[in-house]
């Protein structure tokens, strides 16, 4: 039941992506999404229902407004001319609880999008993630602020 | 509706352009790599997206539309990376922080810690 929606929701991509919606066109989409869920079908785990899915759109929702903020501080900080004395560049050790790749990927790609932070490195051990952090204000506020902000929405979802 | 939906692409498309713009100065003034890549993924996707955006939207086109969102998506997914692996490459270089920058590099810290 599960993958079939999968197969689905891949045909209709497929169709977008060559920009064809005939008939034929999507049942080859769907051929090709079979063949690759069949091939990803141990990497493809249960993880449906609609509750997460809301999560999902949640975090999505608040990921896009945190990212035109931070694009919005970005242009403020480039465009003053003591551009110099503006920020207070650092990096910062964020310890991480969450521990699979999708999720450190995802919490990763996210703190690179928002605010005043990029993240550098993940240490070997998987136990902090290394942080650049643009200006500076306190070590504690800015690990405080990724914990209760994006990791543990994310640790939610993935739960 | 037609008008408003083509006004709407064209102030995607200038705004757009202003953020690639913005992020193309902060990549010259900021002072050292770490810094230039703040302003290169932030500025630069939300620039890229919102010209994706206002193709989408300037095509009335359900197809394209659909190909830009889904090169929306892909443009998040992989300017992160871009940076990401720049400043990983950097760092484990042992390229310095730019002069003004503050506090103890976390990475000579844990290994002081590891070695006490």
């Amino acid at each position: 039941m599960n993958s079939a929606f999968l197969v689905v929701i891949l045909a209709l991509i497929w169709a977008g992506i060559s920009g064809n919606f005939s008939g034929l066109n999507l049942l080859f989409g769907g051929v090709i999404g079979s063949v690759a869920i069949f091939v990803l079908r141990s990497s493809v785990r249960d993880r449906g229902s609609l509750r997460k899915a809301r999560q999902l759109l949640g975090l999505a929702l608040l990921f896009l407004v945190e990212l035109l903020m931070s694009a919005i501080r970005v242009a403020a900080i480039v465009l003053r001319p003591d551009v110099k004395s503006a920020i207070r560049p650092a990096v910062v050790a964020v310890p991480l609880t969450v521990k699979s790749d999708a999720e450190i990927t995802l919490l990763a790609n996210m703190i690179t999008l928002t605010p005043g932070t990029l993240s550098i490195d993940v240490a070997e051990d998987r136990s902090v993630l290394y942080v650049h952090v643009l200006s500076m204000t306190s070590e504690a506020a800015v690990i405080a602020d990724i914990k209760t902000g994006f990791e543990a929405r994310i640790a939610e979802i993935f739960k | 509706m037609r008008d408003i939906v083509l006004c709407l692409g064209g102030g995607c498309l200038i705004l757009g352009a202003i953020f690639t713009l913005i992020a193309a100065l902060g990549v010259i003034r900021l002072p050292d790599l770490y810094t230039r890549m703040h302003a290169a993924s932030k500025a630069g996707a939300v620039g890229g997206g919102l010209v994706l955006l206002a193709v989408g939207l300037v095509s009335l086109d359900a197809a394209v539309a659909l190909r830009a969102l889904i090169g929306i998506v892909f443009l998040l997914l992989t300017t992160p990376l871009s940076a990401h692996l720049l400043a990983r490459a950097s760092y484990l270089g042992n390229q310095p922080l730019g002069e003004s920058s503050v506090g103890v590099d976390p990475k000579t810290r844990l290994e002081q810690n590891s070695q006490a």
